[in-house]
């Protein structure tokens, strides 16, 4: 029909066509938010909590609940996912318990979000008796990213060059010796990148505080790991689908969405950085 | 001096291992209490009449408890969005890592990262405030909360899985085979549409299978953009009308029921159901990596 060379023209059009498909999808959306939401923004809308039914003021208990829950779910994923990972890729060998591991974090990560949530509601605010609370959310959402902070930290760690144990352990260095003092420091930066991708994770996830703790509204800022608490993804579901005046307070909805975008990107994008100046500085 | 040093690389080790074996924990306690908290619906309803029941009134008297359209509108929600997101997903794997010369790939990797990095309540704000309203005018329904929203906001999420595992997989190709496709005389596109795609076709299985896992389980964009009417859809008109998904009836019903309820036993049930769902789908796309895993005689 068409000549080789035609047809391959067609199809490199093709194929650019679709990734400049993808690439407009990014731009869109983040233009979207930014452009509408940067003039909700300002020292009032941080600082100050929501106003006459929310819909004025600022969205100040919001970031104060996401960043409990950010503190909350990484002080228990983040020492849990880090020995597990030491254990995957320093100790194990090939066998059916490391097989039975390697599933169950691969099924992890495939499990969708309001499942943990229904499981977090079920486990921690009923059956440990937590309640709806930071405590119960913040659980949570540590077993949603743990899977994410084992393969980030495994995958750091499986780029130090085995030479490098091989010569610790020669000179009659213990494993662990060898993990601490040779491993983890240089697979650290890697390290580093996966749980701050993991906080960027856990600020945007809203189904599992959802079922959780998540508040509509609450006039004072949480005191205690006990307490209910209002965080920025679930802040902008409410008013975007269920606020007082939907309509009018497109605003702050813009606002609080930019706000959840620019943590989120912000957090990903410093990772990228850290990993790219290490790469550069890393070479074997 | 050296047993201590021993019985202690011993304790460290046993202890890495029983935190590796709490994700297995984790996963046992998800199944228990899912299934749990499920199961105690069956004592009132047959689990037959659950599974295959055409209407989902929870709230009438008596309620009625059939998944059908629930698990319907996911798969229909599902199945657009791997309609949209295969073919743009793949092509831009392609043309990644086989055409864009390396700098601009760099450049381009780190913008698809931003798309896995949105939260999902973001794309359903912006699905909600920009494609609805589109979509209504565009297509002239009585209302932009379709099936057909949620699949575009779907796939548009389900990207970034699609074309980093597939872009793993084709460039994890030896370049030997490409070699001698083009030594042979075959252009560029013959070579990727005819050795390079067919060579690294489990592992964008696999992709197109993590994708699906996303896009069923995918909960607050659904939620906020696909209208939330629990109706078996038609077909293929069922696209332009609103659906409710599993994962959204979940989370929209679950504030509102009273703990130990029927209701309350069966939205675990929905999540068990799911749960199982999105196992297999691991399973199967974990399964099809392993057995086709690009075997080449060194």
């Amino acid at each position: 029909m068409f000549s080789p060379k035609t047809s391959e023209r067609i199809a490199f059009a093709f194929l650019t066509l679709a990734i400049a498909i993808v690439v407009a999808f990014v731009f869109t959306i983040i233009f979207y938010i930014t452009s509408n939401g940067i003039g909700a923004i300002s020292t009032d809308f941080l600082t100050q909590g929501p106003k006459n039914r929310m819909t004025e003021g600022g969205i100040f208990p919001a970031i104060v609940g996401t960043v409990f829950l950010i503190i909350g779910s990484m002080a228990v994923a983040l020492p849990l996912g880090i020995l597990a990972a030491i254990y995957l890729n320093e100790y194990a060998e090939e066998g059916r318990i490391v097989w039975i591991i390697q599933m169950a974090i691969n099924n992890l990560a495939g499990t969708p979000s309001v499942v943990f949530g229904l499981f977090g509601l079920a486990m921690f605010v009923k059956y440990m008796g937590f309640g709806a609370s930071i405590l119960a959310a913040s659980l949570t959402l540590a077993l949603v990213v743990l899977p994410v902070i084992i393969r980030a930290s495994e995958e750091a760690m499986a780029t130090v060059p085995p030479g490098l144990r091989e010569a610790s352990l020669a000179l009659g260095v213990t494993r662990w010796q060898t993990v601490r003092k040779i491993v983890l420091p240089i697979a650290l930066p890697g390290m580093v990148t996966g749980a701050i991708l993991s906080v960027g994770r856990v600020a945007g996830e809203t189904a599992p505080i959802l079922l959780t703790g998540a508040a509509y509204f609450l006039p004072r800022l949480p005191t205690a790991i006990s307490d209910q608490f209002m965080a920025l993804p679930y802040h902008l579901f409410v008013l975007a689908t269920s606020g007082t005046n939907i309509a009018a307070t497109r605003p702050i909805q813009y606002g609080t969405a930019l706000v959840l975008l620019l943590i989120v990107l912000g957090v990903n994008f410093v990772a990228v950085m850290i990993r790219r100046h290490y790469k550069k500085k890393m070479r074997w | 001096m050296l047993k201590s040093t021993r019985s202690k690389e011993f304790a460290i080790e046993s202890l890495l291992l029983a935190v590796s074996a709490v994700t297995v924990v984790i996963l046992i306690l998800i199944s228990l209490f899912l299934f749990g908290e499920g199961a105690a619906l069956f004592k009132d309803i047959p689990f037959l009449d659950f599974l295959t029941g055409k209407n989902w009134y929870p709230t009438s008297e008596p309620p009625i408890f059939g998944l059908l359209p629930l698990l319907l509108g996911t798969l229909l929600v599902t199945a657009g969005a791997i309609i949209i997101a295969v073919p743009l997903g793949i092509a831009s794997a392609v043309f990644i890592s086989e055409i864009a010369p390396p700098k601009v790939a760099e450049i381009l990797k780190p913008i698809i990262e931003i798309l896995a990095g949105v939260p999902s309540v973001v794309y359903g704000f912006f699905g909600l405030v920009v494609l609805i309203p589109r979509l209504q005018q565009l297509l002239d329904l009585p209302t932009g909360q379709t099936a057909l929203a949620g699949s575009i906001m779907l796939g548009i999420m389900a990207l970034p899985t699609i074309i980093s595992i597939s872009e793993d997989a084709i460039s994890a190709v030896p370049d030997f085979l490409k070699e001698g496709s083009l030594a042979l005389g075959a252009t560029r596109w013959q070579t990727i549409y005819r050795v390079t795609v067919p060579a690294a076709l489990s592992g964008i299985s696999a992709a197109v299978m993590l994708g699906m896992g996303r896009a069923i389980g995918e909960t607050m964009t659904v939620m906020m953009v696909t209208g939330n009417a629990a109706v078996i859809p038609g077909f293929p008109g069922g696209i332009f009308a609103p659906v409710k998904t599993m994962t959204a009836t979940i989370a929209l019903e679950m504030g509102e029921v009273p703990q130990g309820s029927e209701h309350y036993h069966a939205l675990f049930a929905i999540g068990a159901v799911l749960f199982i769902i999105t196992l297999l789908i691991n399973l199967i796309a974990e399964a099809v990596k392993r057995k086709y895993r690009f075997k080449v005689g060194s």
